[in-house]
């Protein structure tokens, strides 16, 4: 059957196909897709874990019993998932294992531009790279044939474009695969004196698959129709770019392996051409492989370092015509992603800047507080840091930041590795303050269900983290919970924790306004004889408010009636209609 | 020969639906089809875009500058934004609805007067319409998604019924004859 496919979802269908048994992952733009497409096949186990490393480790447990495993991270996913790879790398599996990763080159939803090709080379482990929805099927259950005959994890990476683009596809029936488990403590017992064994065969393993990168098919030449003298190396969606640019008037080696790279097949191809250009998105992978084994190459000399490329930066760089483009006098104001009308976080925000406080920030929807007109937020680093960042704030300013330092996470940020910094808070007693901005889903990524939540990817009822008892057992003593719709009761409880001699814990607690089961109330209106144009509610930053012909305006539309303007204004112009 | 649409607004404005439509139409009329977006940051009322590409086969996913034959904006200067990726002889539809980005919410930016004028002064086709307007006549302003579907389908040699039959197959069936009617108001407009 064939059907219009994006590349998440045609992973996930290549892995079904080819009999994954068990997914476990932790959302992230953009691979979130695969696990959620995955989770509506009714044969199989998926589950929502706790952070990317735990989600290795269950899908690793799944494949060492016998049953082909998958798991889907993004990029900065695999740091955290790093130290199972790569003694994984050593053990190898019993049934098949595949870590989908997924890349964001131009960062539309990312702290940083990594290049995840670089764990394979350190890892040692191969990857495939897709550039379409059909090869994102293919190379998923190839990902599986490879796993077991080398006996390796294998890494199959995404990057938005292909991640996120839809394209056509032929699906196939599903195919089970069990393996017997069997115990065997020196393929699987990582000690020291195990260990030093099982590093010979990594090193073998990656011989036979660079044999096997050589002569497969899976890298391949498309010989150019003889207009252009020079060749491309390319992948991945960069393929798509030349392809696009070029059609069939250049030479090209497209690979679909990444790690190990073939040596004699990039020999042969450059020995046919005059000179060799490497065309890449993110780090000189290819390029530095070529020039290690003796073929000039021409790659970030020409093509960015940085951000995404296009058919543009291919047409550009071999001096193809610019086409004509139409441009428009008129400054266009930018229109950047901002929190949503009603957001619960928002509140919370409001009290934070008014007082002025440091605001050690983490990953998600609320890191948008660091937007105008909140400017909420000082540091964002990456998941948990700034439970972890604010002991360390503390403890460097002791009693000049301890009482105006407060740090936010999210409810899902910190199951995922907020409460590891929370226990070095209450272990080291640190004085500090953090504020769990607990909206009882993740968000950012499109509303996955957590250990918070009490439900399982699938919607039904799961185990619940209760976040009080969680925080007290670690040893705060000090629990608050408010509701971050009542501003006076936000304020009010942020000063009286940040004055105690000790680490505390404030639950900032109220549902997603876009989760189904939140009904939004009736829009406000504004009663333009009450209101005198002050503009206090527009520094709140709600979409839903707009300033026309000197008064505010509440666009019926977006306002869910969360009533939060209406502390906010000083003449009592915000009506909400009784219920 | 590969034509290239792209539908750009504010996230939360249903392109998605748009885009999904004419990805599974031109599927069915035999087409190479890709469809790209972005998901995630973008999602939060920022400004969101959809590259949808057809012919006998679609190589790159996306739609450069001076590369679109079609550009169906959902609102104003969204239009605008992306107007440099609109071919010399394209045509761009356009949402009248005005949508105020933050910048302008907070009084750091002002919402520019005459974008619609400046474009058609400028040579270019702008095909502008109320679709919210439509679509509040169909019954629902979410429907202004299929609206200005119907405004684009004017261009497609396609026939009408097939559209009416993909946005059937698009959306859920409690709201099939809402959003048939919008399509109606659109195409006739």
């Amino acid at each position: 059957m064939k059907e219009l496919m994006i590349g998440n979802a045609a992973v996930a269908r290549g892995l079904y196909e080819a009999g994954c048994s068990v997914i476990s992952s932790y959302p992230g733009t953009p691979s979130t897709e695969i696990t959620e497409f995955f989770s509506k096949y009714s044969d199989v186990y998926c589950e929502w874990a706790p952070n990317e490393k735990v989600a290795m480790e269950a899908a690793f447990g799944s494949a060492l019993r016998g049953k082909r495993a998958a798991c889907c991270m993004k990029h900065v996913g695999l740091n955290v998932a790093a130290d199972p790879l790569f003694t994984m790398s050593y053990t190898g599996v019993n049934a098949g294992l595949v870590i989908c990763v997924a890349d964001d080159p131009g960062m539309h939803s990312s702290q940083n531009e990594q290049d995840s090709r670089h764990y394979a080379v350190s890892a040692k482990v191969p990857m495939l790279e897709p550039s379409d929805s059909q090869e994102a099927l293919d190379y998923a259950k190839l990902a599986y044939e490879l796993s077991e005959e080398y006996d390796t994890p294998v890494l199959l990476k995404m990057c938005t474009r292909v991640a996120h683009s839809q394209s056509i596809v032929s699906t196939s029936e599903r195919t089970e695969v069990t393996k017997e488990y069997t115990k065997n403590p020196q393929k699987y017992i990582m000690t020291p004196g195990n260990a030093i064994h099982r590093h010979p065969f990594v090193e073998q393993r990656t011989e036979k698959l660079r044999e096997y990168a050589e002569t497969s098919g899976i890298n391949r030449i498309e010989q150019g129709d003889g207009t252009h003298s020079f060749g491309i190396i390319t992948s991945s969606t960069s393929y798509q770019y030349v392809k696009e640019a070029f059609g069939d008037s250049v030479s090209v080696l497209k690979l679909g392996m990444v790690n190990p790279l073939p040596i004699k097949l990039i020999k042969d191809f450059a020995a046919t051409v005059d000179k060799v250009y490497v065309i890449e998105e993110l780090d000189p992978i290819i390029e530095n492989h070529c020039k290690a084994i003796g073929v000039d190459a021409t790659g970030k000399d020409t093509f960015s370092i940085l951000g995404e490329f296009s058919q543009r930066t291919v047409e550009k760089a071999f001096d193809m015509a610019d086409k004509t483009v139409f441009s428009l006098d008129t400054a266009i104001p930018v229109r950047p992603p901002m929190m949503c009308a009603g957001c619960p976080h928002r509140g919370m925000y409001y009290v934070l800047a008014k007082n002025k406080l440091t605001v050690l920030g983490d990953i998600g929807c609320y890191t948008l507080g660091a937007a105008p007109p909140l400017n909420a937020l000082d540091m964002t680093l990456c998941m948990g840091a700034s439970v972890s960042g604010l002991h360390g704030f503390n403890k460097a300013g002791q009693q000049e930041t301890e009482n105006r330092t407060v740090c936010v996470i999210g409810d899902s940020t910190f199951m995922h590795s907020g409460v590891t910094g929370l226990i070095n808070i209450a272990y080291n007693q640190s004085n500090s303050t953090v504020i769990i901005l607990d909206n009882s889903i993740t968000g950012m990524t499109g509303h996955q269900q957590n250990p918070t939540t009490g439900y399982s990817i699938k919607g039904d009822p799961a185990g619940k983290v209760d976040l009080e008892s969680l925080c007290r057992s670690i040893g705060i003593n000090s629990v608050r919970v408010v509701d971050p719709y009542d501003l006076e009761e936000c304020e009010r409880v942020v000063k009286e924790e940040l004055a105690k001699d000790e680490p505390s814990v404030i639950i900032s607690r109220r549902p997603c306004v876009l989760l189904k089961y939140v009904k939004p109330k009736k829009p406000l209106t504004v009663n333009t004889d009450s209101c005198i144009g002050c503009k206090r509610c527009m520094k709140f930053g709600c979409p839903a408010i707009s300033f026309r012909d000197g008064h505010a305006v509440v666009d019926a539309t977006l306002c869910v009636g969360c009533g939060v303007c209406s502390q906010l204004c000083p003449c009592g112009a915000f009506e909400s209609e009784v219920q | 020969m590969t034509k290239n649409i792209m539908i750009v607004g504010v996230g939360g404005q249903g392109s998605l639906l748009a885009s999904k439509l004419l990805g599974r139409l031109l599927v069915d009329e035999g087409y190479d089809v890709k469809v790209s977006e972005v998901h995630g940051m973008s999602q939060r009322g920022g400004s969101v875009v959809t590259y949808v590409r057809f012919g006998d086969k679609v190589y790159s996913p996306v739609i450069e500058n001076g590369e679109a034959d079609f550009i169906v904006s959902f609102e104003k200067i969204e239009a605008a934004r992306y107007v440099q990726n609109l071919k010399k002889d394209g045509v761009i539809v356009v949402n009248t609805q005005q949508i105020d980005p933050m910048p302008v919410i907070i009084g750091s930016a002002v919402y520019p007067d005459g974008i619609v004028e400046e474009m058609k002064s400028k040579g270019i086709k702008v095909d502008d319409i109320d679709a919210l307007a439509l679509a509040q006549q169909a019954g629902s302003a979410k429907a202004c998604n299929i609206v200005l579907m119907a405004r684009l389908a004017k261009y497609f040699d396609i026939p009408k019924e097939k559209w009416l039959a993909a946005i059937e197959k698009s959306v859920k069936p409690q709201f099939a004859e809402l959003n048939k009617k919008a399509f109606e108001l659109g195409y006739s407009y």
